[in-house]
């Protein structure tokens, strides 16, 4: 229940009353935003009185007469209303005696929301604030979803700082050592130097080539362009970059795709939801382990699974795993080098291709990843 | 080399595997023996059968208030065993802090801190003092 408080500015008791009675115990739903109103009321009798009273606390909405002894409703919308920076959340709602044209022209110039003209209906009365009312939840909604967005966005922003400084400080940390000949001649503690810097830097590299995809995902997909591919060709490619990596460990990729599977998608996409899947099976398995692919298309979707021999998570660590810069930290993944973007990233493509993604995972057993894509997706989307 | 340092063991934690490493390197190079654990639960387990001559250990870990935790189980154990905290928090957050007055020192359990990131004159100077009370 949102609380709309109303203040009435009219110099006529009568009209003062009028209005009380009308509004008293009036709310209303707004179905559409899924919101109901009350209000409360209170008056002022003249202008300096309606000032001290908005000083003292902003009403949402002011009804306001347009003539009144001293201070006029046209100054207070100035003071009040005019320097919307200051005053975005509250509405005016000119009470005229006639509707002129000229008064409701230079009203609106001044800031005002509406008009109601004397004489005025009950009805006319509730639908002008019930409008008024609207306006005010929508433009809070909206401010309170970009006030979010930039929280969100900030948190983003600090973490990613983070991520980027701790590789250069390692970096930094090793150059140190080499420079002050800590190892003496010892000379392959200095290659382990060097090849720790190397690590770090690839893991740097990885994760500014993971911002660049998340970016490009995040802002419309201009560049999207949705064509016929074969899924098993792409994912041969993908085996193939990973072969070498996987061989210094001995462990197997199996593809289990006997036959070309036809897919209208952007080719970019399905090699980064690919080589992201290949690529974690590889990492987080163990020595001479194994790395099994399968994919079925049915009903218009294409169900890819994934499945490694590694060391698996617990079930708390799964719920976390598509956050940004959730990476589990424990002894088993400590070595393992990430940006934290990865999961995030095919969370976002295979929703964006009409999919999603689920994990299952048993510590020591192995994880698999079953990622679902529209199999066709439509041209016309992709062209706007 | 210091060879005469040799049968005095550091305990470094750290979560940042690169950052153990340079630890490591940088007091061995100055002759100390060192022993290495990724956070507070596997220091502390580590701490079960052994018993440092120092420990290092950094503020931040796994939880905001890893460091401080662990810094005081490692004085629960032994107030006599020296505590040197790193920091990366000044770079961050401009927040300072510093352990030099008793007061200090009663609610940070640690005898020194050390911003990142580390020199090894910086490292090996403290570490020296530390010993040496």
């Amino acid at each position: 229940m949102e609380i709309l408080n109303v203040l009435v500015v009219d110099d006529e008791p009568g009209m003062r009353s009028g209005i009380e009675r009308v509004l008293r115990n009036v709310s209303f739903t707004l179905p559409d935003i899924d919101k109901e109103v009350s209000i409360s009321l209170t008056q002022a009798e003249d202008g300096e009185k309606a000032m001290e009273m908005i000083a003292a606390q902003r009403p949402d909405l002011l009804l306001l007469d347009h003539h009144l002894p001293g201070i006029s409703g046209m100054e207070i919308l100035e003071q009040v209303i005019g320097d919307s920076a200051q005053s975005p959340e509250m509405l005016a709602v000119m009470i005229t005696a006639y509707a002129s044209l000229e008064t409701a022209v230079s009203a609106t110039k001044r800031g005002a929301y509406d008009f109601l003209a004397k004489p005025f209906t009950p009805q006319e009365l509730k639908a002008t604030v019930r409008k008024a009312a609207r306006h005010l939840i929508l433009q809070r909604e909206a401010r309170r979803l970009a006030e979010e967005k930039r929280q969100v966005r900030f948190q983003f922003i600090s973490v990613l700082a983070h991520e980027l400084k701790a590789p250069l400080g390692a970096i930094d940390g090793y150059l140190n050592l080499m420079q002050d000949r800590v190892a003496g001649d010892q000379l392959d503690a200095y290659d382990k130097m060097i090849g720790r810097c190397a690590a770090r830097l690839d893991g740097m590299q990885k994760l500014i080539y993971d911002l660049l995809d998340l970016t490009r995902i995040e802002s419309g997909q201009k560049n999207r362009q949705i064509e016929a591919v074969d899924f098993r060709e792409l994912a041969e490619q993908s085996i193939e970059s990973y072969t070498t990596l996987a061989a210094q460990r001995d462990i197997a990729i199996e593809l289990y795709v006997d036959s070309p599977v036809p897919m209208t998608i952007d080719r970019g996409e399905l090699e980064i939801i690919l080589n992201n899947l290949i690529s974690n099976a590889v990492k987080y398995n163990c020595d001479s382990g194994r790395v099994d692919i399968t994919c079925d298309a049915a009903d218009g979707a294409v169900t890819i699974t994934v499945s490694d021999t590694g060391i698996g998570m617990a079930p708390e660590d799964v719920e976390k795993l598509f956050g940004e810069f959730t990476r589990i930290k424990n002894s088993k993944t400590q070595n393992i080098l990430g940006s934290g973007l990865g999961l995030s990233i095919l969370k976002k493509l295979a929703q964006l291709n009409g999919g999603d993604v689920s994990v299952t995972s048993e510590i020591d057993q192995g994880t698999t990843f079953t990622v679902t894509l529209a199999q066709h997706q439509p041209i016309d989307e992709a062209a706007e | 080399m210091n060879e005469n340092q040799g049968d005095i063991t550091i305990l470094v934690v750290d979560d940042d595997i690169d950052v153990r490493e340079q630890m490591q390197f940088q007091l061995e190079a100055a002759g100390y023996n060192v022993v290495t654990a990724e956070g507070q639960i596997p220091a502390e387990k580590l701490l079960e059968t052994m018993k440092p001559d120092l420990a290092i250990v950094d503020l931040m870990m796994e939880h905001v208030d890893g460091g401080f935790a662990l810094s005081y189980h490692i004085k629960k154990i032994d107030q006599n065993i020296p505590v040197l905290l790193i920091t990366g928090v000044t770079a961050e957050t401009g927040f300072e802090f510093d352990a030099q007055t008793a007061e200090e020192q009663s609610w940070i359990k640690a005898d020194a801190l050390l911003p990142k990131p580390i020199r090894y004159e910086q490292l090996i100077g403290k570490v020296k003092k530390l010993l040496n009370r």
